[in-house]
């Protein structure tokens, strides 16, 4: 594997800006990681150190701790450089530990699931 | 391949303007454009959501990298379209290939 010459850079996106800089890495299943990103190569596949697991439902949330992880480039929707400045979280947001988080999870995912087949058994009436 | 190029050529002269990129996931992110890449993966900075509030993890994210096979939309400001010199240039490369 040859490594980049400066054209390179000057024309491609780089992650090497962001190598270990604290992210958030948005998934396609919508799930939200946080780490420290420690190598990356042309697909975006990713490797982040300390990772965790940022589950949030509602104005609840919880950070679960996942260690090392290696994403694959094709997951990714986007990788975000987190502002040490800033909060990460609106204020009004609370911190739960993981049994509740995965509890309102649950919850949410069931009102999704019946919401979804009420839908299903309405669609003979054929709305427009 | 020629016509993928052109885009790419298109993105690299919009280096530094406003853009909204709207995500297949319905996020919608505002920033500079920073970079672009062969594969219209994007850079940009001094990023605010679009409807934070349906996005709170979002909140103090200000630069980020989105993978280009997740765009659905690039909103542009319609001074940053020369649309007659775009129209051109898709004409030729469609002609040569």
């Amino acid at each position: 594997m040859s490594w980049a010459g400066p054209e390179d850079l000057l024309f491609s996106t780089s992650l090497a800006s962001y190598l270990d800089k604290k992210l958030l890495v948005l998934l396609r299943d919508g799930r939200k990681l946080l780490g420290v990103l420690r190598s990356f190569d042309q697909f975006a596949n990713a490797v982040l150190e300390g990772a965790c697991e940022r589950a949030i439902v509602g104005d609840i949330y919880c950070d679960i701790p996942l260690g090392l992880y290696v994403i694959r480039g094709e997951n990714v929707v986007l990788l975000g450089e987190l502002d040490l400045d800033k909060e990460e979280l609106p204020p009004h947001m609370t911190r739960v530990p993981e049994a509740e988080i995965k509890r309102a999870q649950k919850a949410e995912r069931e009102a999704t699931d019946l919401k979804g087949s009420m839908r299903k058994r309405m669609e003979f009436l054929d709305f427009d | 391949m020629g016509l993928v190029q052109l885009f790419f050529s298109y993105f690299k002269d919009l280096v530094g303007r406003e853009v909204t990129v709207e995500l297949k996931n319905d996020l919608a992110i505002r920033g500079t454009l920073h970079s672009v890449d062969q594969y219209l993966n994007i850079k940009l900075e001094n990023t605010r959501v679009v409807d934070q509030d349906k996005y709170p993890h979002m909140l103090s994210v200000r630069n980020c990298f989105i993978r280009g096979s997740v765009v659905r939309y690039v909103q542009l400001p319609p001074e940053g379209v020369d649309i007659e010199l775009l129209h051109d240039a898709t004409r030729r490369e469609a002609r040569g290939g």
